[in-house]
């Protein structure tokens, strides 16, 4: 099996003073590269803190992660830097966009973070397939929400990632504008042959990926194909 | 429905726990005007102290209860008169003469004044050793400025020539009644004792001496009284007069002016801090729109939330003008430092009380009145906002009371002004001036930045486009920055060009084989013999010119006395009162122009007037027109002229110019001396020729302008360092506004930064693209100041100095760099912070 991403025994425990709260316990999972997996679970249950630590954001308290072969926590913030340029692409609820930049330099960032040049007919290729190349020279306050999010789609592809996380990538947006995005997400996605892991609450998101892995209270509590009833 | 009203305390309560989280924040807005505040109270305090310095000490100022001045030796009946004055009298006579320092040879220009009698009554001469003030009047010797002294390696004993006469050096001269740094460095002094006078041969008929007479009357007399009946007297006697109170008065009146100037630079100052206040505090509005919606959801009335945000802005902006009043009377402390130079006594400094309670109530009038127009688009917030996602979009039409108050704004500074100045002409001009000068600085530093936009490079790297583009960031500061800073900047600038184009024009002057050397108070009968001493040196003489002493006696029939009299008819005291240097030729001279009437150069009807040339500038001043009738005094002689001609003369060139000109063949008789110019190639054959002069003749006097330059530049440099001191609030006004900037931003920077990493940025890059946003920040700043007082300094040279305008580079670049580096050190210093955010953060950001 061809495994992107392998969790083993991992924790996460935030300690805050004398108190110490364990909000992530014993998560064992693997995703296979190319697959599509759904996170899920209310609110507080830990898949923001999971997502983090799956993408090198954070450090888990124990176990082990490991993405496309590497051990993560053995990694400085440098390296694990130079790991998210090169095989991760994020999508945030919030957007997340550098308001400085206009669309088509937001999209080139990450690609420009590596210094790699006559990257613009690429960055405009993204924008076109997410219906804004009119709209290339705006700057984020010049877009609506929906508008937003798919730059941030744009973005996400433009540095050819071996796997995408998008942590609640429509919690921000209204249901017809959250269909529109999903949409493309979902065909950008099988067109590069991309592993994603969506952190949702939407359960109709969720039951177009592949796999649903359900958590609760900072452990998984099913870990099943899309359509599988929990009990 | 039940109509209840929101009370008072309950506002203040809401404005006490909103502070809550911000309170750091809001110091730091506010610190924008401490140091303006200091600035004020500083300037404040000091012109008390000087009020008061100047009460105690105005009697040491003229060493005497009454000084009178005349231009030419008493008559018999005004010695007379002067002779009954007081209960004690001293004379002094002065002038420039040469003197020579007997060890080395040395030879300089001074003020020499003969002393007789216990002049000063009030203070003293104070000398090294102390006593040789009192004793040197009995003996040979003399007393010689501390600058002299040091100028020439001169030490007490050392001997002095002065005229046919030698001194020893009794003592070193530290202070006289009257003098300052300033005046010693310009024209330094030399006491003889009067019995010597004659005998230096220096006495001639045609030197400029200057007659003083002290007058000390018994403790507790009414001198101003006595003054008053004798006023008439002195003024027949041509006598001018000046008592401990006019003293005062006069003193009071210059120090008055510097400390007007001193307030409206520390105003300019606030006003800076000003609009760094307002524009922080609109940030701060801008992030608060969505609890006052939320508020107003909870039945908040529109004014009650403008009042809780407006109740904090008056607590921090009283606490900032507290802090600043007790800076400003730190500072206050140092300022006779700085001004040492300009004073004629010891500073004493006490506090102010009176100051710091004008700098308290103005800090926090001008903090409120500058904060309302952010704070009232409060009013403007609809509770609708809470419902709305991107609450933090604020509608851009304007408020027609945001008019109001940019209005109410210009007025205060208008009133300011006017409470400084007492005119309003002047107030009026210094207003238009302010908005004039941000209008231009605002205006240059938008050009910039879109041009900077537009043409940057895109073929750039990231990183710096980055930097670049942050500096776009919403709700920047960039522009009230670049404003800011720009102002130092362009206020140190101008400083350095002025001070380059002043020395650039008096060096041209003496480069090439312009004349460098001025010989005057050659009598008719060693003309001949100057001549032959410079031949023999090898030394060119450019010109000789014949000079002619006189004095106006009428206009047009009509004397001073006559005009005093006629109220319609006004004409200056001053053309009456002052000697005339006149020349006669039969040609003009390149430097000057005709603009009226026609020149005539030979004069050959007897018994008509004389037609004379009178200098164009001159003339408008006085109120002469072409055909009035002029009648001079020559030493005795009475002489008709009448103006026949108005000449235009370029004052630029080093040269003999005169006011009046006459035509050859009237005052060839007349008692005269010679001026010639001279150009010496170097400093060695210039000191052996000095020499040679001042040993045949040393009624001579030269000036050397390699010494005048000497000089002027270091006048420069003790005025220079007022001004940089002023400029230097304006510049840590600018530094605070940046350090409040960046920490202000510094929320919205961490959330780029964290984004930045989360995309893969390293430490190293993210380093990289801040150094460069401050970069361009600070060089937009330096550009824009520096392009300013460029345009500036251009009109100041082409129109006022008519000088060649040259730009020396190297300083603008040092100060380009300095300025742009200081910005790039103290931005860094304020976001160490950022780079070490962890990147997890981005996942827990509300949106
Ligand atoms: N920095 C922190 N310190 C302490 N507790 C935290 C911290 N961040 C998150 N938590 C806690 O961890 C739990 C899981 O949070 P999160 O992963 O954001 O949940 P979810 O994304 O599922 O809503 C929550 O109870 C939250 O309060
Ligand atoms: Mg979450």
């Amino acid at each position: 099996m061809n495994n992107i991403l392998r969790l083993q025994n991992v924790g996460k425990i935030y300690q805050s003073g004398s108190n110490s709260l364990t909000v992530l316990q014993d998560v064992n999972f693997s995703i296979e590269a190319g697959s599509t997996v759904s996170i899920v679970g209310p609110s507080g249950s830990g898949k923001t803190t999971l997502l983090g630590l799956c993408a090198g954001l954070d450090r888990a308290s124990n176990g082990i992660v490991e993405l496309h072969g590497t051990e993560l926590n053995q990694l400085s913030e440098d390296q694990l830097a130079a790991v998210r340029n090169e095989h991760i692409g994020f999508i945030f609820q919030n957007f997340q966009l550098m308001p400085t930049l206009t669309a088509l330099e937001n999209v080139m960032v990450p690609l420009e973070l590596r210094g790699e040049k006559n990257i613009k007919p690429r960055a405009l290729d993204l924008l076109d397939k997410v219906g804004l190349a009119a709209r290339s020279h705006h700057y984020p306050t010049q877009l609506s929400g929906g508008e937003q999010q798919r730059v941030s789609l744009a973005r996400a592809f433009s540095n050819r990632p071996k796997i995408l996380f998008a942590d609640e990538p429509t919690g921000n947006l209204d249901a017809e504008t959250s269909e529109k995005v999903v949409k493309l997400l979902f065909d950008l996605n099988r067109e590069a042959g991309t592993t994603l892991v969506v952190v949702t609450h939407d359960l109709d998101l969720a039951a177009k990926t592949q796999r649903v892995i359900r958590v609760k209270g900072g452990r998984i509590i099913q870990d099943a194909p899309a359509g599988a009833d929990i009990n | 429905m039940k109509q209840y009203d929101l009370n008072f305390p309950w506002l203040l309560k809401m404005a006490w726990r909103d502070s809550r989280k911000n309170r750091s924040r809001l110091l730091l807005f506010i610190s924008s005007i401490i140091l303006g505040i200091a600035a004020l109270v500083a300037i404040y305090s000091l012109g008390e102290n000087l009020r008061d310095n100047i009460d105690s000490q105005a009697a040491t100022l003229i060493g005497a209860d009454l000084a009178l001045y005349s231009g030419k030796p008493l008559d018999d009946k005004t010695a007379k008169l002067v002779n009954q004055l007081g209960t004690e009298r001293s004379e002094e006579r002065s002038f420039a003469s040469m003197v020579v320092f007997a060890k080395n040879g040395g030879n300089r220009l001074a003020q020499v004044k003969a002393l007789k009698g216990n002049y000063p009554y009030y203070g003293e001469l104070e000398t090294t050793p102390g006593e040789a003030g009192k004793t040197f009047r009995n003996k040979r010797e003399a007393l010689v400025d501390q600058t002299l002294m040091l100028q020439y390696g001169a030490q007490v004993g050392d001997s002095i020539r002065i005229g046919e006469v030698s001194f020893a050096i009794a003592g070193i001269l530290q202070k006289a009644p009257g003098q300052t740094g300033i005046t010693s460095t310009v024209a330094p002094s030399v006491y003889i004792p009067m019995d010597y006078l004659d005998q230096t041969g220096l006495m001639q008929k045609g030197s400029r001496v200057a007659y003083r007479y002290y007058i000390k009357y018994a403790p507790g007399t009414d001198v101003e009284a006595l003054v008053e009946k004798r006023k008439d007297d002195f003024e027949k006697a041509d006598l001018d007069y000046r008592t401990v109170e006019s003293q005062k008065e006069d003193t009071g009146r210059s120090f008055r002016d510097l400390t007007r100037f001193l307030t409206l630079v520390g105003f300019v100052a606030l006003l800076l801090g000003c609009i760094g206040v307002a524009s922080a505090v609109y940030i701060y509005i801008r992030e608060k729109l969505k609890s006052i919606a939320v508020l107003r959801c909870l039945g908040v009335k529109a004014y009650q939330a403008v009042l809780i945000f407006m109740i904090q802005i008056v607590g921090i902006g009283f606490l900032g003008s507290v802090i600043g009043a007790v800076l400003g009377a730190v500072i206050q402390q140092f300022l006779p430092i700085v001004i040492k130079d300009f004073l004629p006594f010891e500073l004493t400094t006490d506090i102010s009380w009176l100051s710091i309670g004008q700098g308290v109530v103005i800090g926090t009038l001008i903090s409120i009145l500058f904060s309302l127009p952010p704070l009232l688009s409060i009013r403007k917030v609809s509770p609708l906002n809470v419902l709305r996602s991107n609450a933090d979009e604020v509608k851009s039409e304007k408020d027609p009371i945001t008019w109001l108050l940019y209005g109410l704004i210009v007025l205060f500074v208008f009133g300011f002004a006017w409470l400084q100045m007492q005119s309003w002409m002047q107030a009026l001009i210094f207003t238009g001036s302010i908005l004039a000068a941000f209008a231009v600085l605002y205006l240059t530093a938008l050009l910039l930045i879109n041009l900077t936009r537009r043409f940057f490079p895109t073929s750039w790297s990231y990183l710096w486009r980055q930097g670049l583009a942050n500096l776009f960031r919403p709700n920047n500061q960039t522009a009230i920055l670049i404003v800011s800073i720009g102002l130092g900047t362009s206020l140190i600038c101008t400083l350095l060009f002025t001070q380059d184009i002043l020395l650039t024009r008096v060096n041209l002057s003496t480069s090439g084989n312009q004349p460098n050397i001025v010989l005057f108070d050659i009598q008719p009968g060693q003309k001949e013999q100057v001549l032959k001493i410079a031949q023999s040196h090898k030394i060119p003489v450019n010109q000789s010119v014949p000079i002619v002493n006189m004095r106006l006696e009428e206009v047009n029939g009509k004397t001073a006395a006559d005009f005093q009299k006629d109220t319609t008819d006004k004409q200056s005291a001053r053309i009456f009162g002052r000697e005339y240097r006149v020349t006669f030729r039969d040609s003009l001279t390149k430097a000057e122009k005709i603009t009226e009437g026609k020149w005539q150069g030979i004069y050959t009807e007897n018994g008509t007037p004389v037609p004379i040339s009178v200098e164009q500038g001159f003339a408008t001043r006085s109120r002469i027109k072409l055909g009035d009738t002029l009648t001079f005094n020559v030493q005795g002689t009475i002489m008709q002229t009448i103006v026949g001609s108005l000449r235009d003369v370029n004052w630029g060139e080093v040269q003999t110019n005169f006011l009046v000109v006459f035509p050859n063949g009237v005052l060839e008789e007349a008692p005269q001396f010679h001026v010639m110019l001279t150009h010496v190639p170097d400093a060695a054959s210039s000191a052996r020729f000095q020499q040679a002069i001042v040993q045949a003749f040393p009624n001579i006097s030269i000036i050397d302008l390699a010494l005048v330059l000497r000089v002027l530049d270091e006048i420069f440099g003790k005025i220079g360092f007022v001004i940089r001191f002023m400029a230097g609030f304006s510049i840590l006004t600018g530094i605070i506004v940046l350090i409040a900037s960046v920490l202000i931003s510094k929320y919205q920077r961490l959330q780029e930064s964290v984004l930045l990493r989360t995309l893969g940025a390293s430490r190293k890059q993210i380093f990289a693209i801040t150094a460069l946003e401050y970069f361009f920040l600070g060089a937009l700043a330096a550009l824009t100041g520096i392009l300013l007082s460029l345009g500036g300094s251009w009109a100041l040279a082409t129109y006022s100095f008519e000088a060649e305008f040259s730009l020396a580079l190297l300083p603008v670049v040092g100060l380009f760099l300095a300025v742009s580096l200081l910005t790039v050190l103290i931005g860094l210093l304020n976001s160490r912070g950022i780079l070490s955010q962890p990147p997890l953060e981005v996942l827990r950001q509300e949106s």
